[in-house]
């Protein structure tokens, strides 16, 4: 009996104390705290941007909190109320998503880098040594190569990838016909589809498959830390465009941190992950890329949203429409 | 204690070892193996892969805010466990039989669907209260309300479906007879069917610390996950395994799985060996 | 001990009880308890639940055909329910076989096999997907690759709903009283009959009860599934999986629309296990 009252008197005094933590939640700060809310891949990359930043006037008096994760989801969680004063997503609809909201301006494109924080292109990542050979988009439609791909419905980066494939045709002049006989048999070659670009990545490396689609900061990050593969930039491949901006109300120091990143410095620690400058930072040294003192060769052909697929709003609703999307179509059906 | 000298079990022993063999390879193969999986990762390197975990500031500070958001659930929990048992199984009333069942509903909502659920009610843009709360000052959605919510969304039954049982067991035969000597509803409460069922409420306890100390699905959709203030170890370890330090992923998940078979080794130990439950 | 049919009680359902009921109508007290327990789980579980549905219902009744219409969203909703069904009637099985040996077997080390039941309760759920993946994936030690099939679903099920049959028919078995079935030995049944006869019909009311818990949590289960499974459309696709790409195509309604039909198909399994339940202990 004298225990139950011990048990209950500790239980409760951990609750009441549990409880007092609530309010523990963000302390006061001297300087100004801004919340950035960006894409999981960001994350390391960023932390480095963000220490840089801290050293300098602008951001001397500034605490930097980041939240990181699927860009999809963090769009989402920003429009649900997540508070925000920049937010730095992997592509350009999970910020539309916001701007109609009314969370983000809608002239946040209106820049000198059209709202872009981050660039990167899609890579085809495969076992050491490359095995299979795998260096050109036709090589993916070989018969026994398993391709892994994040899962366009679940994950927006994804889309990256595919639009990469597709564009690939187009690029070496076929038409858009063409281009769907081809994603018919990279999807009758795909041998996992996770949730998320990391997702695949893990799947890739734990043995599903023999070349996984991703982006070329991703792969070099990973061979920084210590993950053994190789990556080939094909012939012709997207131009992967990570946008940024602030939001509504966000004081200046976020516009000062958004104008960091996209300064020469800030773009040049970008490169040192991986990420390919958007200005001009000079040479380079970047562990982890195929040639460390040239990462960044530049591919033949270079496809953009914009330019190729007639911007987001336009390749979103005729590739990825739930219904009509012509590749939400091609998928559904070879999985049948 | 049903002794082993009934009919049926007095079996040949080769059932007998048949029986021991399929459950041992059963729960070695699902269970065990991963467990030691997990183990086995986190000492690849002596304790240093602890080491470097532990002096991560945002580990550390996932796991605290873990504990502190796991008790907080648990205790709230483990109140409505008792009194909701003590009502279902003492009482009479309309809709107890649709309660008893809506209460193992929680168990089978997708986190995703968990998530979404709060977050449709309490976020403070358009939820249905969240606006309302939040002009107030409580903020739920992506603050640390919402993360014990959620948590208590997934907890619900465990304490309930192992108090039900042993109140019905016990009967009311001593409340009545305490009753009828003049004792208050309290005093019936604390003296009488508290230290009845109290291994049960510790075991159900025990059960959902162990859940809630895990939970990833639904907390994830919920918290926001600002490094060093709103991130809970599970989400954490998916983001430090995502990043290449699988090591660090592997050592939070052990402390988190060693914490809640602590306590269940605990309370095995602890309990009287006479089967009482 | 009252030579009472029903050998047990049920576990964790509220069912007809053994003893007469006492003051079975509300006093206030317990009625204000009733009050606060009832606010709670509402704002708690049947506000939000409801949240949910009202979402789906926006549309009305075209939202749930159109859901249903989908191809993919069908085969996922059949490949869900269909292995949990699966992985439910195995653990009925192992369930009642696992508690079996912790009750009536004594071997050095019972106490470990114990503690491990409990353990698809502590492990984090995106752990044991990324463990799982190690060890029945690609680089499985044992050569056994599951990964991106339909039993990597069918593993990652049984992983977590293995402790639901084993803890509730273990309490019945432990109080069962051996008398009845000494009692029936004597009388010359076989051991298989006193089982099938005796036993069983005592445990299959918490079998059930074990059973509709198994099932819901084998609906609902993401984490550890959605690595090793690959989640390819219409064949490894599970409902959790579609549910998440309607919401990141930002249809919530749809999605909140197969979350309701997951509801009704959780409700529909409590339910009909429940009556299952009381038929047999009318019968018993």
């Amino acid at each position: 009996m004298n225990r139950t009252i011990k048990v209950a008197a500790a239980l409760s005094a951990a609750g009441v104390l549990a409880l007092t933590g609530c309010s523990g939640g963000s302390s006061a700060d001297t300087g100004a705290t801004i919340n950035v809310v960006g894409y999981s891949v960001l994350e390391q990359a960023n932390s480095e941007v963000i220490k840089a930043f801290e050293d300098t006037a602008a951001g001397k008096d500034v605490t930097i909190k980041g939240s990181y994760g699927a860009s999809g989801d963090q769009s989402r969680a920003v429009a649900a109320g997540q508070d925000a004063d920049e937010v730095h997503l992997s592509l350009e609809p999970d910020v539309t998503r916001l701007v109609d909201e009314g969370i983000v301006a809608k002239d946040w494109k209106d820049n000198a880098t059209k709202g872009i924080c981050t660039n990167s292109v899609v890579v085809m990542v495969v076992q050491k040594g490359n095995p299979k050979d795998i260096h050109t988009w036709a090589d993916l439609v070989k018969p026994g190569v398993g391709i892994v791909t994040p899962n366009p419905a679940s994950s927006g980066s994804a889309k990256w990838n595919l639009l990469a494939a597709y564009g690939s045709v187009l690029a070496d002049g076929g038409d858009d016909g063409a281009a769907q006989a081809y994603m018919k048999k990279f999807f009758g070659n795909v041998a996992a589809l996770p949730d998320s670009g990391r997702d695949a990545t893990t799947a890739f490396t734990s043995g599903t498959g023999d070349v996984l689609l991703s982006y070329e900061n991703e792969a070099i990050l990973a061979r920084q830390s210590g993950q053994d593969f190789d990556y080939v930039v094909p012939d012709s491949t997207l131009l992967i465009e990570n946008p940024c901006a602030v939001t509504e109300g966000a004081s200046k120091d976020a516009q000062a941190f958004l104008d960091f990143q996209k300064s020469k410095e800030g773009q040049k620690l970008y490169a040192q992950t991986g990420y390919r400058p958007l200005v001009d930072v000079g040479d380079v040294e970047v562990k982890g890329a195929n040639d460390p003192s040239s990462p960044f060769p530049q591919p033949q052909k270079l496809l953009t949203i914009d330019s190729n697929f007639g911007g987001w709003d336009a390749a979103n609703a005729k590739f990825f429409d739930e219904d009509n999307g012509i590749l939400t179509k091609i998928q559904a059906d070879t999985g049948q | 204690m049903a002794s082993t000298s009934s009919a049926v079990g007095n079996g040949s022993p080769a059932v007998k070892w048949l029986l021991r063999v399929v459950v041992i390879g059963y729960l070695f193969l699902l269970v065990a193996w991963p467990t030691a999986y997990v183990v086995r990762h986190t000492f690849d390197d002596g304790l240093t892969g602890l080491r470097t975990a532990l002096s991560d500031p945002d580990v550390v500070h996932a796991l605290v805010l873990t504990v502190q958001v796991s008790v907080a659930a648990v205790v709230i929990n483990t109140l409505f466990g008792v009194g909701m048992s003590l009502l279902l199984v003492r009482h009479r009333f309309v809709g107890r039989r649709a309660l008893s069942a809506l209460i193992d509903l929680p168990l089978s909502v997708s986190p995703v669907v968990v998530g979404l659920a709060l977050v449709l009610v309490y976020n403070g843009r358009f939820g249905w209260f969240g606006p309302w709360l939040e002009a107030h000052g409580l903020q739920i959605v992506f603050a640390r309300p919402g993360m014990i919510l959620a948590t208590c969304f997934v907890i619900l039954p465990l304490v309930v479906r192992e108090v039900v049982p042993v109140l019905e067991e016990l009967g009311d035969d001593q409340e009545q007879a305490a009753r009828s000597l003049g004792a208050n509803a309290w005093q019936t409460f604390w003296r009488i069917t508290l230290p009845g069922v109290r291994w049960a409420v510790v075991y159900g306890v025990v059960l959902s610390l162990a859940r809630a100390l895990g939970e990833f699905g639904a907390i994830k959709v919920v918290a926001g996950n600002v490094g060093g203030e709103t991130q809970v170890a599970t989400v954490l370890v998916q983001q430090k395994y995502q990043n290449f330090e699988q090591q660090t992923a592997y050592s939070m998940a052990f402390l988190l799985v060693f914490a809640a078979v602590l306590c269940l080794v605990v309370v095995a130990l602890l309990r009287p060996k006479e089967g009482h439950r | 001990m009252s030579a009472t049919s029903a050998p047990a009680a049920l576990r964790g359902r509220v069912t007809r009880r053994r003893r007469p009921a006492a003051a079975g109508t509300l006093g206030t007290g317990s009625a204000l308890g009733l009050g606060i327990a009832m606010t709670w789980f509402s704002l708690l579980v049947l506000i939000p639940l409801s949240a949910v549905v009202v979402k789906a219902t926006g549309g009305g009744l075209s939202t749930f055909v159109d859901v249903l219409d989908n191809p993919q969203t069908r085969n996922a909703l059949q490949l869900t329910v269909l292995s949990s069904l699966a992985i439910t009637a195995l653990n009925v099985v192992m369930g009642t076989v696992i508690a079996w040996v912790l009750v009536r077997d004594r071997f050095w080390g019972k106490a470990v096999l114990d503690l491990v039941i409990d353990i698809p309760f502590a492990l984090p759920t995106i752990v044991a997907g990324l463990v799982l993946l190690a060890l029945y994936g690609p680089s499985s030690p044992l050569g056994i690759h599951v990964n991106n099939t339909r039993w990597a679903v069918l593993l990652a099920m049984a992983f977590v709903t293995l402790p639901f049959i084993v803890r509730t028919v273990q309490p019945v078995l432990e109080e069962l009283d051996t008398d009845v079935e000494d009692a029936a030995a004597s009388l010359g049944a076989g051991r298989a009959t006193t089982f099938r006869r005796v036993v069983l019909p005592a445990l299959v009311p918490a079998i059930c009860a074990g059973a509709a818990l198994s099932f819901a949590r084998g609906i609902s289960e993401y984490g550890a599934l959605v690595l090793i499974s690959g989640n390819l459309a219409n064949r490894t696709e599970v409902v959790s999986v579609r549910l998440f790409s309607f919401l990141e195509g930002g249809n919530t309604q749809s999605a909140a629309a197969v979350a309701t039909i997951m509801l009704l198909v959780a409700l529909v399994a409590i339910v009909v296990l429940d009556v299952v339940q009381r038929r047999v202990s009318h019968r018993g």
